[in-house]
């Protein structure tokens, strides 16, 4: 498996010299109202066969909840490194969730997918919620969850 | 300061204790409704291997199977694109039923881990364990106190209606509630990284698969050697992914197992720290442990109860502590009142000390024992007044008083004198105050007068005690003490029944109601059912204070306020100033009257059968039991009169009430007819029966003069004697009780 190298990070980190090579990307995550306790998400990217390549996103606070994200778990194999600084709140029943990350201009129409895991506590927990391309044709087409995801877009 | 320690905590906490308390006690009935609902096989009888084997079979698309520690399975699943939950029988991996998670028990488990403010909730949550820890333990400590040792710790408890709740279920509930507290301080410290949970078996994840072609999931060894019973979680690889794999939790660890060799790939058991965890978990929640469970939700069920009760005691206790007016200083003043109290009655005495040698012109400085100053550089005399707590042991606020009076080095000069108050029913009548007397003579003290004791709070003994103080004074000093300020209500003679007239022993029963409310109150009063009368029970006593008297006399009652009516048996005394004022009212006539509750003389429930003794007008709150014995608890009763043509008083409704069984059996001895018999005649003659009675673990009730009650004490300690006990064991374990005038 090649290791892709990825520029990401929060905007508000990102040096302006890298623009020309990335492209800001708003992923958003609508949840439905599922009416439990919040849910944890990975965002993650995946190759075109399903194979983990990085994460984009974690919400959720205890790492010792990760192991719930099932697919980004196997993926990531829950090495801190590979979500260092791309943390933040779990996210509420009926709430959504909205990331913007610079994303290398090399991975968009490249094949790779986006994925979201969910899980919940004492409820199931959600692998590949949303599975879906990236590329520019599918910005800004919003594309429903089978889990806890009511609807997922990403906007450039 | 163990009594702070209890109701500091107890106050503040309250309003979050009930809070946790029910919404604790509600999550933990779900645990044994739970295993109600699930059919759970027994160890050995089904492996993970057969379950998830049928569940693939019913769900193609099963994903991940879930036990929860009550044994209930849960399948998770996709069907056509839409996924799914449901409830599994585990023989044969059908639907039962489609599972949701109840979204009122999750908003209760919220509110019950943070009362629904998350993190400072969650903080308040932890400090109400921590305060459950300490107002268990200083509860316990204060109960094994109240009731004379640890040894004592089951003996029946008396006191107020509140007073009893509290202690009675405080004892139910202790350990339930001390290791809801623990366990429940634990998690909450757990949760800020103060209490290590161990870690949850976080195996690697495998970097390779073995690749081959997957094997039938009923042939995977791994999953045919695990138990049902120990599965937590298993997960399906995704269909047609060869590359994927097993992941299993169970128990004793996690791992994940090869689709094809059904081999662990990598596997790592939990650690022990995390046993531990998941053990103090499994106590605070019951889950897995439903019976578990069931206690400890009773016994949060009591929490709400208590704290009100609780606050009751406080505030009663808080109101009824007097304030001392004119208050002299230790070193101003000419004598020294230092109180030993545990409920406050005793301050109440000494206040009535302090106000009277002030007014005859003395300095008084009136302090707690536990401040005893080594030096009063004034003082003349000191004045000890105190109860005895428990076992003959300090009250509440002399407990450091005899250490502090160990530190005094000086010769003492000032003379003392020691006055104690207690209930001579208890076998340490007095015991503090006997201890403290004889410390100070042991030092050298000299005796201002020798101990005297005031037996249940008696006005008259203390009015006694205070003409020899004032002698020892020689000024004269009228001690009069009520010892519950009257606030007295009006009540009307309504009827009375007159008796022993014949025998030189005119005797009446009297029932006394309010003065009729008028206008829209009186419909307000009948719609409330409200009687208009102070609230009282059977036993009780009512102060009625007679015209152009301030002291009052105390009667046992007859009745309760549910009856409609204050019901008293008074028999006139020739020189009596109350009983004959009582004696000629007529009907409609008004009294000044209060209640004094008297909480400790009426019987306990329990099985127990009742053994009721009383002579002439001690029948009245006998009679009162009786009226109120609507469940036929088995009660005998032994009364004496002296002629049944004359003063066999209630003689109508004791015979209804042996026919509607509220009474067992009726023995009536008299004293002025040709076969005269006093009560205690009829005990020893009903010896056997009696002594079965008593070895049935009865309940004795006396109630009449004090002469009748020492020769009834007398013949019943013959009585029981071949029991190898006496009264005085029975007083001690609670069990016998007087009401002796």
């Amino acid at each position: 498996m090649n290791k892709l190298t990825l520029t990401l990070g929060l905007v508000a980190t990102l040096a302006l010299s890298t623009a020309a090579l990335a492209r800001e990307v708003t992923f958003t995550t609508e949840l439905k109202d599922y009416g439990g306790d919040e849910a944890y998400m990975a965002l993650y990217l995946t190759d075109a066969n399903g194979q983990y390549q990085d994460t984009l996103w974690i919400a959720g606070k205890k790492s010792k909840y990760y192991k719930h994200l099932r697919d980004w778990a196997r993926g990531s194999g829950l090495r801190s490194r590979e979500y260092d600084g791309l943390t933040g709140a779990s996210v509420g029943s009926g709430r959504s969730l909205n990331i913007t990350l610079d994303i290398a201009d090399e991975l968009i129409d490249a094949g790779y997918d986006v994925r979201v895991d969910t899980a919940v506590e004492d409820n199931r927990d959600n692998r590949a919620d949303v599975a879906v391309a990236l590329t520019t044709e599918g910005a800004g087409q919003a594309v429903s969850g089978r889990g806890y995801v009511q609807s997922f877009r990403y906007t450039f | 300061m163990l009594r702070k320690l209890h109701s500091l905590p107890g106050l503040i906490a309250a309003l979050f204790a009930i809070v946790l308390a029910v919404t604790g006690a509600i999550l933990s009935f779900s645990p044994a409704l739970e295993r109600a609902n699930a059919s759970v096989p027994a160890a050995g009888q089904v492996s993970v291997a057969e379950l998830a084997d049928t569940v693939a079979r019913h769900y193609p698309g099963a994903e991940q199977i879930k036990r929860t520690p009550s044994g209930t399975l849960i399948v998770y699943y996709t069907r056509d694109g839409d996924v799914g939950a449901d409830r599994i029988d585990p023989r044969t991996g059908q639907a039962i039923a489609p599972y949701a998670p109840s979204s009122f028990s999750r908003w209760v488990k919220n509110l019950h881990r943070s009362l629904l403010l998350d993190t400072p909730g969650r903080m308040v949550a932890g400090i109400t364990a921590l305060a459950m820890i300490v107002l268990t333990i200083s509860g316990t400590l204060l109960l094994a106190a109240r009731l004379g040792g640890w040894r004592q710790l089951l003996r029946p408890i008396r006191g107020t209606l509140s007073q009893r709740l509290h202690l009675e279920l405080g004892r139910a509930a202790l350990l339930g509630l001390l290791l809801s507290g623990l366990t429940g301080a634990y998690l909450s410290a757990t949760t800020f990284g103060l209490a290590p949970e161990g870690v949850e078996a976080e195996p690697d994840f495998p970097l390779e698969v073995s690749g081959g072609t997957p094997a039938a999931i009923d042939t995977l060894p791994v999953l045919q050697a695990t138990d049902l019973n120990d599965l937590r979680e298993l997960v399906y690889p995704y269909p047609d992914d060869p590359t994927d794999m097993y992941s299993l939790e169970t128990h004793q660890g996690a791992g994940f197992i090869d689709q094809a060799s059904g081999e662990w790939l990598s596997y790592q058991p939990h650690d022990a720290t995390h046993s531990v965890y998941a053990l103090i978990y499994q106590l605070h929640t019951g889950e897995g442990l439903w019976w578990l469970g069931l206690i400890l939700g009773l016994s949060a069920l009591t929490v709400p109860v208590m704290a009100i009760t609780g606050a009751m005691i406080w505030w009663k206790r808080r109101r009824s502590r007097p304030k001392i007016v004119a208050n002299s200083g230790a070193n101003a003043a000419d004598s020294v009142i230092l109180v030993g109290s545990e409920g406050n009655t005793t301050w109440g005495f000494a206040k009535t000390l302090h106000d009277s040698l002030t007014q005859a012109g003395h300095r008084v400085h009136t302090a707690p024992m536990n401040q005893l100053a080594s030096r009063y550089r004034h003082a003349k005399r000191l004045f000890i007044l105190t109860a005895t707590y428990g076992d003959g042991d300090a009250p509440a606020s002399a407990s450091r008083f005899l250490t502090r009076l160990d530190n005094i080095t000086d010769t003492p000069q000032l003379p003392v004198a020691v006055l104690g108050f207690g209930d001579q029913q208890f076998p340490q009548f007095c015991g503090f105050a006997k201890k403290i007397e004889a410390s100070l003579t042991a030092k050298g003290w000299p005796l201002l007068l020798p101990l005297d004791t005031i037996d249940r709070q008696s006005g008259q003994a203390f009015t006694r005690w205070g003409n020899a103080v004032g002698k020892a004074l020689g000024t004269k000093l009228a001690l009069v003490h009520t010892p519950t300020r009257p606030r007295t209500t009006a009540l009307a003679l309504a009827e009375r029944v007159d008796y022993g007239a014949g025998v030189q022993a005119p005797t009446d029963v009297l029932r006394f109601k309010a003065p009729a409310a008028s206008g829209k109150t009186a419909l307000l009063s009948r719609w409330l059912k409200r009687t208009g009368l102070p609230s009282f029970e059977a036993g009780d006593l009512v102060g009625i204070l007679p015209p152009n008297s301030q002291v009052p006399r105390f009667y046992s009652l007859a009745s309760a306020s549910t009856d409609g009516v204050l019901e008293i048996c008074v028999r006139q005394h020739p020189n009596g100033l109350c009983s004959s004022f009582l004696h000629a009212l007529p009907v409609g006539g008004t009294i000044d009257a209060f209640i004094q509750p008297n909480p400790d003389f009426r019987p306990t429930s329990g099985k127990a059968p009742v053994v009721l003794i009383g002579a002439g007008t001690g029948i009245g709150p006998l009679v009162g039991f009786i009226r109120h014995n609507k469940t036929h608890h088995p009660m005998h009763l032994y009364w004496g009169g002296r002629n049944p043509q004359s003063d066999f008083l209630y003689e109508t409704e004791l015979n209804a009430y042996l026919t509607d069984r509220r009474l067992t059996q009726l023995n009536a001895a008299f004293s002025r007819i040709d076969e005269r018999a006093y009560v205690q005649d009829k005990l020893t003659a009903n010896g056997p029966e009696l002594r079965r009675l008593i070895d049935k673990g009865a309940q004795i009730l006396v109630c009449g003069g004090r002469g009748m009650a020492t020769s009834v004490i007398s013949a019943l300690d013959d009585i029981i004697a071949p029991l190898g006990i006496d009264v005085t064991t029975l007083k001690a374990q609670g069990r016998y009780r007087e009401d002796v005038y």
